[in-house]
């Protein structure tokens, strides 16, 4: 089971449109996937128009009363299954903090029983810098890290990266990817192309910032499904494309960075 | 599977063009009772959906069906699956690729794989045969709720079966296929749809239904003797009817043999000439005629042309656990003997099949057939008037009982081995006697008859077999000497196989005064004397 999880500090960079769409296509290639939405605010969820709700709330999943088994909603794509967002995810970081023994890796824990069901587990995680995300960070074999191509976002790049460095122990593969890149601003061009060259754990495709992604909470489905010869699917693929063939480099390194 | 997702069947036909909104569709009128709870929506394209063909699998006898397994081959463009369930619930599936549905093959050369792990021990040496094919098209419509979730899954199953030259339609399947979370749902959709028009529960399973479209049904193949006899028949009836029962199993597993298609088919058809040679024997008396007795050398022929293949086989069904064995030698040293078993085979198996294939063969079969007809629809001769099928067993498994009991007594630890070898044949008379006549018997007190004589009779098998297997491998050794087709090592090895069985004889001797005691001691005696009572009653 490989576990990806998008993750970034600042929210509105495309995390949940990254996941929810990689997810699909991981599906779509025959992987058994799972995408798990931690966002309390459940976009995820919503795009797949599965209820946030868990019976329980977060407390039963993290204290074990509930299995995640018996959380996760099939979607309506093939091989592609959810654990739905909940509102009481908000106090997870609470939640988390009261686990006896090794709160930063209680997730990780939480998802080895699954190993069995799933090829691949997304993470879509709500943004902050917390013990939900250190968690995410423990349990993922992959950072995937959406970027607005702006200085102050390679910025938090770095900061990440060095934070993932500290770690002792397995630490996850970082692969930063840029994200609503507007091919009419120069800015955009300069950066995108010099940091995907420089940088080894910089993913090639960018994802452009295109209405039809904006539109998937409209349709309430991945763009790779409802439209999946669009540009904004072929993005998405390239992307996946990509990512998916890093499956064979060892995990725990932290590949970004210089 | 709940038990209310398992399927219904559909009334009338479903048209070749009708669509969700065909006016008589009986699907469209489904869809409307579904839609009053859920949205509806067609998903061409779904995973499942679209032509499906698929074969029912099982050996010539039946062994998954009488465990209670399913075996289907799934047709695809490239490959295929191989699906295995028990009452509609899946256990295993693996995907197989190269299968021709229409060649039979044997289990154990399946790839491996789940499907292969659960059934190989089951069904081998046999091999898997296809039993019925159904095409058709399956078509998948989704059931939303309110916000637009696929909650639920309607299935729809038209499928043909092909009877040689027309079709056979079978009823439109529906089943209601759950979405993981979402269990509520599927169930409602199933109770929506059990109230549909022209909706009721499916009877029975889809093998059953392409079965039975093909006028077959499971367990229509059994090596057993299967011989509707009363008690108050005429013995002459009953004798005819068993034979022809015989008769029937034998002529059923000719095409296998000829067609090689498992060893079994010739075990089977041994085994129905070897029970007729012994019924002519037993029974053949009461037959008009002297029918019996001019068919006795005919059978004994056939029995004996079958008999060097089988021998071969035997060794053949057995040689990987005989080289599993081999302490001193490898079991490579071992290979050109199975070679030369493997050659001599092919030349045995073509002597078997011209046999099989001659107008003598032939002639034994129809003018035998013939024969025991006229018996059968005769009824009740006037010689022998009141001699009853009762009579019969009573006084046949009686003086068999007493024989074998009687040459079982008088053997001891100097006795040579022909003694116990004639003993094995007369177990083996007493064994299809009391087969032949089991319909008249008290089933609990005939189980433990036979389950005695079955432990009696393995023993002295085991203490045969192993003497005739040491006596074929010094033969068989000769004979590869002679054909300069044995390397040292392989005579050496075949020494050691030989010295194996040499030691398995000697135990199955050791074992023979326990197992003759418990059938045929004061105890034994005793229950044979229960079963037969039964009759005086």
């Amino acid at each position: 089971m490989r576990i990806y999880a998008t993750y970034n500090i600042k929210g509105g960079v495309g995390k949940t449109t990254a996941a929810v769409n990689l997810a699909h296509l991981s599906a779509a290639d025959g992987y058994r996937t799972l995408l798990w939405d931690l966002d309390p605010q459940g976009a995820a969820s919503f795009l797949f128009r599965i209820k946030p709700r868990v019976k329980g709330g977060g407390k039963a999943l993290i204290r074990g009363t509930k299995a995640l088994d018996d959380a996760i909603k099939g979607t309506d794509f093939e091989n592609l299954d959810l654990l739905p967002a909940d509102f009481t995810y908000r106090n997870m970081d609470l939640l988390l903090g009261d686990a006896n023994k090794k709160p930063t890796r209680k997730l990780a824990q939480l998802l080895r029983p699954l190993a069995a069901e799933y090829d691949h587990v997304f993470l879509d995680c709500p943004p902050s810098i917390s013990l939900v995300s250190e968690n995410v960070m423990h349990a993922a074999d992959v950072l995937l890290v959406p970027l607005i191509p702006t200085t102050l976002s390679v910025r938090t790049l770095d900061q990440l990266t060095e934070f993932v460095g500290d770690f002792t122990g397995r630490r996850p593969q970082i692969r930063a990817f840029f994200s609503m890149v507007d091919r009419r601003k120069r800015l955009h061009q300069d950066i995108t192309a010099k940091l995907s060259a420089e940088r080894s754990g910089v993913a090639a495709t960018p994802i452009p910032a295109l209405s039809l992604i904006e539109r998937m909470s409209v349709e309430r489905a991945p763009v790779t499904a409802f439209a999946p010869r669009s540009q904004a699917a072929r993005a998405f693929r390239a992307l996946w494309a990509e990512l998916n063939s890093d499956d064979e480099k060892p995990a725990g390194t932290a590949a970004a960075g210089s | 599977m709940t038990p209310e997702l398992r399927g219904f069947e559909l009334d009338g036909e479903i048209g070749d063009n009708a669509g969700p909104a065909g006016a008589h569709d009986p699907v469209a009128a489904v869809l409307d009772v579904l839609g009053q709870a859920f949205g509806v929506a067609t998903e061409p394209g779904a995973p499942g959906s679209g032509a499906r063909q698929r074969t029912w699998l099982d050996t010539f006898d039946w062994r998954l069906n009488r465990a209670g397994l399913v075996l289907e081959y799934e047709h695809a463009r490239r490959g295929g699956r191989l699906l295995l369930s028990t009452d509609e619930v899946p256990l295993a599936e693996q995907p197989v690729s190269g299968w021709r549905s229409s060649r039979p093959r044997l289990a154990e050369d399946l790839p491996a794989g789940p499907v292969r792990d659960q059934i190989v021990k089951l069904a081998s040496p046999r091999a898997l045969l296809p039993m019925a094919t159904a095409a058709g098209t399956v078509s998948v419509t989704r059931l939303l709720n309110a916000d637009g979730k696929t909650v639920a899954r309607l299935i729809v199953d038209q499928s043909v079966v092909t009877r040689g030259d027309h079709a056979v339609r079978l009823p439109a399947r529906l089943a209601i296929a759950e979405v993981r979370g979402y269990p509520g749902q599927a169930r409602r959709a199933a109770r929506l749809l059990a109230d549909a028009p022209g909706v009721s529960p499916a009877p029975q399973s889809t093998f059953l239904e392409a079965l039975h479209a093909l006028g077959r049904h499971p367990n229509d193949y059994s090596g057993g003797v299967i011989a509707d006899i009363t008690a108050q028949m005429p013995a002459s009836v009953a004798v005819a009817t068993l034979l022809l029962g015989l008769l029937d199993t034998l002529e059923q597993n000719v095409d296998g043999t000829l067609r090689d298609i498992d060893t079994e088919f010739l075990h089977d058809l041994r085994v129905a000439v070897r029970r007729t040679r012994s019924a002519i024997k037993l029974l053949g008396d009461v037959l008009p005629g002297g029918l019996a007795a001019s068919y006795a050398a005919e059978f004994k022929w056939l029995g004996d042309l079958t008999t060097p293949t089988r021998d071969l086989d035997v060794h053949l069904l057995g040689y990987d656990a005989m080289a599993g064995q081999l302490v001193a030698a490898s079991p490579a040293d071992l290979e050109p003997f199975r070679v030369f078993l493997t050659r001599r085979r092919a030349r045995e198996v073509r002597r078997l099949a011209a046999g099989l294939r001659s107008a003598r063969f032939r002639a034994i079969t129809d003018h035998w057939r013939k024969a025991l007809v006229e018996v059968r629809d005769a009824g009740r001769p006037a010689r022998r008037r009141g001699v009853t099928a009762a009579d019969l067993a009573v006084a046949t498994t009686e003086r068999m009982f007493r024989r074998v009991a009687a040459q079982g007594s008088a053997i001891s630890a100097a006795s040579a081995p022909d003694a116990l070898h004639d003993l094995r044949k007369r177990c083996k008379e007493l064994r299809y006697v009391l087969e032949f006549f089991a319909p008249l018997h008290d089933p609990v007190t005939y189980r433990k008859v036979i389950g005695d004589l079955k432990q009696l009779q393995d023993c002295l098998g085991a203490f045969q077999d192993s003497q005739v297997q040491q006596e074929e491998i010094h033969a068989l050794a000769d004979a590869m000497l002679a054909e300069r087709a044995a390397p040292a090592a392989t005579l050496l090895a075949m020494g050691e196989i030989a010295a194996v069985l040499a030691l398995s004889q000697a135990g199955a001797r050791a074992d023979f005064a326990e197992r003759f005691t418990r059938f045929a001691g004061p105890a034994g005696q005793q229950r044979f004397r229960a079963l037969l009572d039964r009759f005086a009653q």
